[in-house]
Order: structure tokens, then sequence, then C-alpha cells
């Protein structure tokens, strides 16, 4: 296992020497984008439209923060990861477009991002559930937001952010991918639990 | 007993739920950081440790998700003025949505609007007990979606028996794996009906967690289920490790001849509480938090 800190914009040849297991810690820019971002992206791409940031080399975060207006200034009071699963369906041809090299969240992703991300370089970065208030502290400034018409939730919320983690690399950009490893773990222990519990397989 | 009196004790129990976690919680959490041998698990546990730290300095609640407002009432038979209590339960809800702040989550399943006060039809929702005495014991969970999203009721075989029961916890917390984020606490009923056994199962999410169910077999069968959850390898946020629960705690009702129900209930690690007692003269007594108002 080591540790990296890493800025952005982060490039493929940095992102190809992670491996899973690491832990990753971000400074520099990173962007919500839930469900709906993520289908209004596409849906820009496909009309050619361009996006209202450019994600090359950025981290796409998986979050839906609670942020609170000081003034004409946002604050991001709350913003631990939403799971991640729900975006798999967007997600290859998201890394493959918008070259974005981190994708943070939480509960990993299937095997259609998994090969996007051997395929274009780019990395899962796990970030503990719950950890909304490590989260926010390592959020030093609100840049702005984009598509708030889609609620605080929803919209795309762009952070400056100063040692964004720990962010352990579930999935690397070399084919491996940590929770999947876990599942297959799971399968062969159910053997061993069920004779421990006296239960019939 | 005044209805000012019960607002303001629910309100400071909502308030020491969402920024504090109970002292077993924590004393689990820091135990588990401590025995786990998988990397990834143990950096998850570090992340844990240091957010409770950081909230608790800040003031702030734990997790973004401040869950749906829970209550659970022991009454006593004496407490005047019982009719009050859920009108003072509602405003300590949406003056604790609005101060501390707490993200708004209630919304109307049929026209999905969110009523922006954590407030709605059932919501704060009561559970009532009536008891012998004078005191009305008031406890708040603050319960998480993400571990709501995979608690699971299934109608058994009765011929299975208890086997059965087993073979459905733990098919539930593997089926569950990351999403609840572990490592969780796991509330398991049987008997009853579907209601009763889910009701129960949700209850012992409140049970600390060094107290064993006090009837020794089931109490054994509990420590039997959290041996066999922690051998799955699920491991802290799923990403493998030794430790997938804090604590199974069990319940049971008796059962129809032809009905084997169960349920199983599970907390996020961030398994939010907090308790009073409030006495016939007005003084509140705080039961999990003292000295944290």
């Amino acid at each position: 296992m080591a540790v990296y800190h890493l800025k952005t914009p982060i490039s493929e040849e940095e992102i190809r020497k992670l491996k899973v297991n690491d832990v990753l810690y971000i400074t520099g820019t990173i962007v919500t984008a839930r469900d709906q971002a993520h289908r209004r992206a596409l849906e820009y791409l496909k009309e050619g439209k361009p996006l209202p940031i450019n994600l090359e080399g950025l981290a796409v975060f998986h979050c839906g923060p609670v942020v609170a207006k000081e003034g004409v200034k946002w604050v991001a009071v709350a913003a631990g990861p939403t799971t991640s699963t729900r975006m798999d369906l967007f997600e290859d041809e998201f890394i493959k477009n918008f070259k974005v090299r981190v994708v943070i969240g939480k509960g990993g992703m299937g095997k259609r991002t998994t090969d996007a991300m051997a395929k274009y370089g780019a990395v899962y970065g796990a970030f503990t559930g719950g950890a909304a208030i490590l989260a926010a502290k390592a959020i030093k400034n609100v840049r702005g937001v984009e598509w708030l018409d889609l609620g605080t939730p929803e919209a795309l919320w762009i952070f400056e952010v100063e040692g964004f983690g720990p962010l352990t690399v579930a999935i690397d950009s070399h084919g491996n991918n940590l929770f999947l490893d876990v599942a297959k773990n799971v399968e062969e222990n159910r053997k061993k639990i069920y004779q421990k519990l006296g239960l019939p397989l | 007993m005044k209805a000012e009196i019960v607002e303001n004790a629910a309100f400071n129990l909502i308030k020491q739920a969402v920024i504090y976690l109970p002292e077993d919680v924590k004393q689990s959490l820091k135990k588990a950081y401590e025995e786990e041998t998988s990397e990834a698990g143990k950096t998850q546990l570090k992340a844990i440790l240091d957010n409770i730290e950081l909230a608790e300095k800040y003031q702030a609640p734990i997790c973004q998700d401040t869950g749906t407002i829970i209550f659970y009432i022991r009454a006593g038979a004496e407490v005047k003025d019982l009719d009050k209590v859920e009108g003072a339960l509602v405003n300590a809800t949406r003056r604790a949505t609005k101060e501390i702040p707490l993200r708004p989550n209630a919304v109307d399943p049929f026209t999905q609007k969110n009523s922006g006060d954590n407030t709605g039809r059932f919501i704060p929702y009561i559970n009532w007990e009536i008891v012998p005495g004078d005191t009305l014991e008031l406890t708040v969970m603050t319960k998480g979606g993400g571990s709501e999203n995979v608690c699971l009721t299934g109608m058994l075989v009765p011929g299975e028996g208890v086997n059965g029961l087993k073979k459905f916890v733990i098919e539930s917390i593997i089926k569950a794996g990351a999403q609840p984020c572990p490592p969780t606490i796991v509330g398991v009923a049987m008997g009853g009906g579907a209601d009763i056994a889910m009701k129960l199962a949700k209850k012992a999410l409140l049970r600390p967690l060094n107290e064993p169910n006090p009837n020794p077999e089931i109490a054994k069968l509990e420590k039997e289920l959290y041996e066999a959850a922690n051998m799955t390898g699920i491991g802290p946020m799923g990403l493998g490790g030794k430790t997938t629960v804090l604590g199974v705690h069990v319940e049971y009702a008796y059962r129809h001849p032809a009905s084997f129900p169960a349920a199983v209930a599970f907390n996020c690690w961030a398994a939010r509480r907090a308790a009073a007692r409030i006495h016939a003269d007005g003084t509140v007594e705080y039961l999990t938090h003292k000295g944290k108002v």
C-alpha cells in the first residue's frame, strides 16, 4: 500500500501508477455529479454542446452536499459520498469523453466502469460513507455551481480542495476491482459460515 | 407535563444524537480499528474515527444524511397531558431542522415534494408504550436512509425453525454488502407477524452494544450470528476486512403455528440515538449524553 498526494489536473501517467489498496489524497478541483448531472452531461455531448466546466484531469464526486449561503458565498457544510452503483449506467461514457481521472464515491462500481477505467486511465477512490465533516473540512472554497436548476443535491458543485481523502483506490486502471474481489471472497466464505452455523448448503 | 419541557428535551436529544455517537458505539469502532488487519478496512475505520472527532469539535452532524426522526416513548400512566406530547415532538423536529441544521428528509411519496422541515404524515414517527409511574422516557433514533434500504422481512418456513432464521440473517447481510455503510449494527426479530417482527428488529438497534439479550439462549444466538457475520469478509465500507458488524441484537415474539416471520434491520456505523427521562417535577435527566446539551 502506497500513499499518493496528487494535484489536479492529473495526468494519465500519474493515474497508471496507482494500484488497488493505495491511499490517495487530492488537492485541486473536484466536481460533484449525481444521476441527473451525468445524464445531462451526456445529453450535451450528443448535442455537441460544451460542458460548463472542462473536466479533463479532474475528479468527479458522487455527492449531494448540504450547502449554505453565507452572504453571496456558498459554503459546503457536509459533503459525504452517495452510492456509486447508480452512476454505473453513465460512467464509462463519462470517463471516455470528458477524460475524468478520478471517480469518488462509496459502495464501488461494476465491470463496465472497471473496463472503461482500464482503457482510458482512471481510478475509483472510495471515500468513507458518512464521513461528511471530514470531507467538508477538506473543501477550502466553493468555486462555483452549475445546473442549479436540478436542485442543490443534483447540481454540479465545483469545489477547491486540499488533501481531500483518504480515498482508497478500489478500482485501478489495470482492471483490478477491490469490491469485486471482496464479493468473490464472500462467496467462498459463505460455505464456512454455513458449516459453522450447522446449516445445509 | 408541560409541552414546552418535552419540546426542549426532544430538541436537545436530536442535537445530541446527530453530533455525538453514543459511547458504546464509539468504543466498539475504536476496538474494530485496533483489531482490523485489512489495509483498506483500517483506512476506512480511521476516517470514521477522525470524522466522529471532527463532528464533536465543530458541533456539526456526523453524516450529511441526518436521517428520519423516530421517537420511542415509555410514558408513565400517571403523566398528565399525554395528548400534547406529539405536537411537542413535531415542534422540536422543526426547530432542530432549522437550528442544527438537519437535512430535510421527509418527502411525500405521491407528489415527491419535500416538506422541508422533516415532518409530514406519520413523520416524525412515534412509538408509544404505557408503563407504571409518573415519568416520561423519551428516546430518539435518527435513522439513515442507506441502511434502511437493505432492511428485509421474510416469512420463513416454520419447519426449518431457528436454522431458517440464521440462514435468512446471513443472506441478508451478504446481500446488503457495502450499501448500509458497514460496520453496521444488525437488529433481528422472529415471530409476531410481518409488522411486529420489523418493529422489534428496529427497536433492537437501540440496545447498547455491550448488553446481550437477557435470555441466555437468545444471547447465545446473538453471539453466533455476530461471529458468522464477521466471517463474511465484507469489512468496513465493504472494502474487505474483519469487521462487518459491531453487534447483532435478537428479539422475538410468539408466532402463529403456520407462520415464521423474520426481520432484519440495519443501522449504519453512525448509529445515532439519545434518551432522556422527564420527571414529574419537570426536571430532565439525560441518559445517554450526560453533560452534552
